[in-house]
């Protein structure tokens, strides 16, 4: 009994490390924002203010940049969701002797460091096309490995797809289109859906493949890099602040859902 | 082949076949094969200037991977970086083995949704910010050398970012949920029961995890390792934002050889990069004895 207890002991420290370990940092992020200080630091508070907010959203940059991830993720999510269905069907539906070669490579690009993707993009584009770097190439780029994640992800739910379903829909007289429309993609929708969720975070995140391939563009981490290197002030915290208030909100949102969903049934 | 055939006429259809060859051989070929071969062929030719080119200088060469070796800073930024990202990939597995297996095995109901969610939000906020928030921790008058100094144990401001302690830090945080999840999927399809077998038979907890956990997590160990190790070796932000000079890292090298328009010696790094990083692939896949399906877990 009493090393159980030293155990839970143990166990509880250990989480609440762990916790202030993955929270502090933000924290201390969060309350830089509003502090009058021009250089971003938590002591000496020098007052309350909401300035910085005012000079991040004065910043014609910073909304050129987040326009043009929004423009990039348009471009990636229905690139790297359809790539990954498509691979899933090949891999999942036929039997082939190069199947474990060609699923090898084609999980590669996740392996590999983005930075590597980044810049064979660039130079490929500018060889071969004579393309420089650009929207497109980030574009080209990021699906090189989001492209990987969606086919990880379709491909889970597709092994648990039970075939009988699309041959008894042949047997019937279904056609290949009918039987993808009404069948196969009705099954593989939600895999699909946190597909083109997880590509879109996955662009508006990155950043090491865009660096490289994007040439002298801007997405917003592209932004935020050069900021932060650059002249460092407490926008960015008011940027972070931002990023942290619509993500804890979400996160609310969707446990609220959940237990409304849950207490229904 | 005929046969091969038949199936996919079987399964998709024309229009089917026509998706598939598109997306997955756009795929292949455009965006993994070829920008690969187009590097490789760019890194083994010598830098030239635009008139040369095609002329007789412009022959194959190893040129740019030997300047590799005979530059004493390029070679010790390089072999940093292999043993700091060894030792970032160490400690995030040493701080997330724990909170894996307390999330696969321990904890239940509402309290394993909050702790889901408390290492999910942290990754919804931009990698740079994070690693920007360690900055503000160990920057000359950041909070941390602030508090040392309040509780009077320093009384001058300790440099942080001098070595590489800064940048292991800041990457061992900003890449932690990349091994926690591949070590939670592995831990949680163990069997409850085998672990109460063990401690009612007199196991100690330190066995437990070593002959049963452990063996069975493996494939989580090994996914999170290359995936740790591969985002450490190749980030670029940690030591741009966390580094100083005496911190370079092998990512800094490349990205400086691009910003002087050196594309041969950048593309012959990069492939360097990708190399170490596979070689590193195939050694945890061969310590561990696990195969590139259980990537897709």
């Amino acid at each position: 009994m009493k090393s159980n207890t030293v155990l839970q002991v143990v166990t509880g420290g250990y989480l609440i490390l762990f916790f202030v370990f993955l929270f502090l940092p933000l924290i201390f992020m969060g309350i830089v924002a509003f502090n009058t200080s021009s250089i971003p630091q938590v002591t000496p508070w020098q007052g309350f203010t909401f300035k910085w907010f005012g000079k991040l959203f004065a910043d014609s940059d910073m909304w050129r940049s987040l326009l043009n991830s929004f423009i990039v993720a348009f471009f990636v999510v229905p690139i790297s969701v359809s790539i990954g269905t498509g691979a899933t069907l090949l891999l999942t539906r036929l039997q082939f002797k190069a199947r474990s070669g060609l699923y090898a490579i084609l999980v590669s690009p996740i392996l590999a460091p983005g930075i590597i993707l980044g810049i064979s993009t660039f130079l490929f584009w500018d060889k071969a096309f004579h393309l420089s770097g650009g929207i497109w190439t980030a574009v080209m780029g990021q699906s090189t490995f989001i492209s990987g994640y969606c086919m990880l992800l379709i491909m889970a739910r597709a092994q648990r797809f039970d075939r009988t379903q699309e041959d008894a829909a042949f047997d019937l007289g279904a056609t290949h289109r009918q039987v993808f429309w009404k069948i196969t993609l009705p099954f593989l929708k939600p895999a699909l859906l946190s597909a083109a969720a997880l590509a879109f975070m996955q662009s508006f995140e990155n950043y090491n493949t865009t660096l490289f391939a994007i040439g002298f563009d801007q997405t917003l981490p592209i932004y935020i890099g050069t900021k932060l290197r650059q002249f460092i002030s407490p926008a960015m915290n008011a940027l972070a602040m931002i990023f942290i208030t619509l993500t804890v909100t979400g996160a609310v949102v969707y446990e609220v859902v959940r237990r409304r969903e849950a207490s229904k049934k | 082949m005929r046969k091969l055939w038949q199936d996919a006429m079987r399964s998709f259809g024309s229009i089917g076949i026509i998706f598939i060859l598109l997306s997955v051989g756009g795929w292949l070929i455009f965006m993994i094969i070829l920008p690969q071969l187009i590097m490789l062929d760019i890194s083994l030719r010598p830098l030239l200037p635009l008139r040369k080119l095609g002329g007789p200088e412009d022959v194959y060469t190893l040129k740019n991977y030997i300047l590799l070796f005979t530059t004493p800073l390029h070679r010790a930024v390089f072999l940093k970086t292999i043993w700091s990202a060894g030792i970032v990939t160490g400690v995030a597995l040493g701080i997330c083995y724990p909170i894996s297996f307390y999330l696969a095995k321990v904890a239940k109901g509402a309290r394993l949704g909050y702790i889901m969610m408390g290492l999910i939000i942290p990754y919804w906020i931009n990698e740079l910010l994070r690693i920007f928030a360690w900055q503000l921790i160990l920057a000359d008058a950041g909070v941390l050398n602030q508090f040392l100094m309040f509780l009077r144990i320093i009384t001058e401001p300790i440099n942080y970012r001098a070595g590489n302690g800064a940048v292991i830090m800041g990457m061992a945080y900003a890449y932690i949920l990349f091994m926690v999840f591949p070590l939670y999927n592995a831990m949680e399809s163990l069997d409850r029961n085998q672990i109460d077998a063990a401690r009612d038979l007199g196991s100690s907890w330190m066995r437990i995890h070593r002959r049963i956990v452990i063996p069975h997590a493996k494939p989580g160990i090994a996914v999170g390792c290359i995936m740790t190790f591969m985002l450490a070796a190749g980030s670029i932000a940690a030591p741009q934002l966390l580094g100083s000079p005496s911190s370079f890292w092998f990512t800094q090298v490349i990205y400086t050889n691009f910003e002087c328009a050196n594309w041969n010696q950048g593309a012959a790094y990069a492939i360097v990069l990708a190399v170490l990083c596979l070689v590193f692939v195939m050694i945890m896949l061969k310590i561990f004895k696990v195969g590139l399906k259980e990537l897709a877990k």
